[in-house]
């Protein structure tokens, strides 16, 4: 009784993480396509930038950083200022994406965090409404 | 003293592989190359003496702490080995005329004094010839040139991709007439030895100029030469106008013969290097087939979108083949806005040339500076060409701004 209860449990909680998987590929899947259409271009292929004018994504220590919602205003604003990142200064400026919707912005900000050689936790819709909730 | 002795061996394979391979570079028959200096920072222009002292501009501060590196070669081995530097501020260009060393900041040019071993005497007190010049982030470096009389040209590039309203944004219009090309977006034109010069002091000599960051003076025609880097994200701002694939064709770098009063066009129109026109720019109401800019110049040569045109060099020596004679070389960091097709450049071309025309088409003369395995990618090519210098033997030095090497280029009959 007590091995069939156990094993009923087991079974849920690979269910469970089986689908928090899925979705995880899914949120990953749509986050790329954003990332393909939108910052790309100067953010390249590789998540590396481009030296002293656009900021690298892969390795920057705000972007795998908890700060989500200044990651969410910067997507959100475009950014006009120099940057200063990791010891170098970046100088392009960066288009806004005011257009993007909350789970867009989760799902952007979940590949972003999660590609290259970036390993930080996903980001949820919750958070992104509550980060545009600080200003 | 096995150990020792295997050492060594170890060394002198390695330099003779190194020799053997040209420093990883792939050339033209005849030609090799050598690893001159690696690691020295950010190598920006690069500018060398009668002597062959070189000096290169760091865009900032290299581990010693130095934004200006000296490097001396004392036994004619093709590496130098006396390295020295001084220097507190980031910058791109620095040449030499005679004993005097001038060399900029992003808004501002120094003077320095060489002494007889042409090494710097006044590290810390430089002259200041011209300040206070914009540096609004975008193309903020600031190269020189000088001609024969002594003036001294700089490029103060435009702090804007196409002069929006919002610059780099979806839907933004081009502001009429463009107000940035009062104080920038052009080559300003300033005596090169009076001190504490500026905008009021200067002349804007030619406008209409996005951002040039490699300019040399041509003995021949007696004029400047300048490569512009043209526009940025067609595709981004305008996808219905343009594709990716035509964003990364779209538009050609473009070098010009400038004379005083002239305007390249920028930023009404760009050039495209399929129709041979300059088309208006869709901030201005273009839509990739309405030319504009009748009074613009017409560029000299045009060469491949987004590749990055970092110096200008007039070869003047014998040692290279004849072909090269008056020819202009010019350093191609490699792109980044053919993104999401493969990046180009990433190596140095050559145009020929024949009295003071080019007289044929332009064409690789040393590539492989992205590395073995060609990573093309601005992050990850192993070396970005930024700097030019001839030597006073005829080598061609070429500088890397991303990990600090220093190529020397030599011809062998």
């Amino acid at each position: 009784m007590m091995e069939k209860m156990q094993f009923k449990l087991f079974g849920l909680m690979l269910f469970a993480l089986l689908f928090a998987i899925q979705a995880d590929a899914q949120n990953m899947q749509k986050g790329k396509k954003i990332y393909e259409a939108r910052c790309l271009a100067c953010h390249q292929a590789d998540g590396g930038g481009v030296p002293n004018m656009n900021a690298p994504l892969d390795a920057a220590s705000n972007v795998v950083g908890n700060d989500i919602a200044r990651l969410v205003r910067i997507i959100r604003n475009g950014y006009n200022e120099r940057i200063a990142l990791d010891g170098f200064y970046y100088s392009n400026a960066m288009t806004a994406n005011p257009d993007l919707k909350d789970n867009e912005l989760a799902d952007l900000l979940t590949y972003i965090r999660n590609s290259w050689s970036n390993k930080a936790s996903a980001v949820t819709v919750a958070q992104v409404q509550s980060a545009k909730k600080k200003k | 003293m096995h150990k020792l002795s295997y050492f060594f061996t170890a060394c002198v394979l390695a330099l003779s592989v190194s020799a053997q391979d040209n420093a990883g570079l792939k050339l033209p028959a005849g030609f090799s190359a050598t690893l001159f200096a690696d690691q020295i920072g950010t190598a920006r222009h690069i500018a060398i003496t009668n002597k062959g002292v070189l000096f290169a501009k760091l865009n900032s501060p290299n581990k010693a702490g130095q934004t200006i590196v000296r490097m001396e070669d004392t036994n004619g081995d093709g590496i130098a080995e006396k390295l020295s530097g001084w220097g507190k501020y980031g910058g791109t260009g620095i040449y030499v005329k005679g004993n005097q060393l001038y060399a900029s900041s992003d808004d501002a040019v120094y003077l320095y004094q060489l002494d007889a071993n042409e090494e710097v005497t006044n590290p810390t007190s430089p002259k200041t010839i011209i300040q206070d010049l914009h540096s609004r982030r975008q193309h903020a470096s600031k190269s020189i040139t000088l001609d024969p009389q002594g003036n001294i040209y700089v490029n103060i590039g435009a702090y804007s991709n196409a002069c929006q309203e919002k610059d780099r944004s979806v839907g933004s219009k081009g502001m009429m007439p463009c107000p940035i090309l009062d104080s920038a977006g052009g080559i300003w034109k300033f005596d090169g030895l009076k001190e504490n010069q500026s905008y009021a002091q200067g002349k804007r000599y030619a406008t209409g100029l996005r951002n040039v960051i490699g300019l040399d003076w041509n003995n021949k025609t007696n004029s400047l030469f300048v490569t512009q880097h043209g526009r940025d994200q067609l595709n981004t701002f305008y996808p219905t106008m343009y594709t990716d694939a035509q964003n990364a064709d779209l538009p050609a770098e473009t070098m010009y013969e400038i004379k005083e009063g002239d305007d390249c066009g920028w930023p009404y129109v760009y050039y495209d290097p399929f129709q041979k026109k300059k088309m208006l720019s869709p901030e201005y109401g273009g839509d990739g087939k309405l030319e504009g800019g009748k009074n613009a110049l017409d560029p000299l040569v045009a060469f491949p979108a987004h590749m990055a045109p970092m110096a200008l060099l007039f070869y003047k020596g014998n040692q290279f083949p004849v072909k090269y004679k008056e020819g202009a070389f010019i350093a191609f960091h490699g792109s980044w806005n053919r993104a999401p097709l493969p990046q180009e450049g990433y190596f140095v071309a050559f145009v020929p040339f024949k009295n003071g025309k080019p007289a044929g088409e332009w064409e690789i003369f040393a590539n492989g500076f992205a590395g073995p395995d060609n990573n093309k990618s601005p992050r990850g090519a192993k070396a970005r060409p930024c700097g030019l210098a001839e030597g006073p033997d005829g080598s061609l030095y070429v500088s890397d701004d991303s990990k600090g090497a220093i190529f020397k280029i030599s011809f062998k009959k």
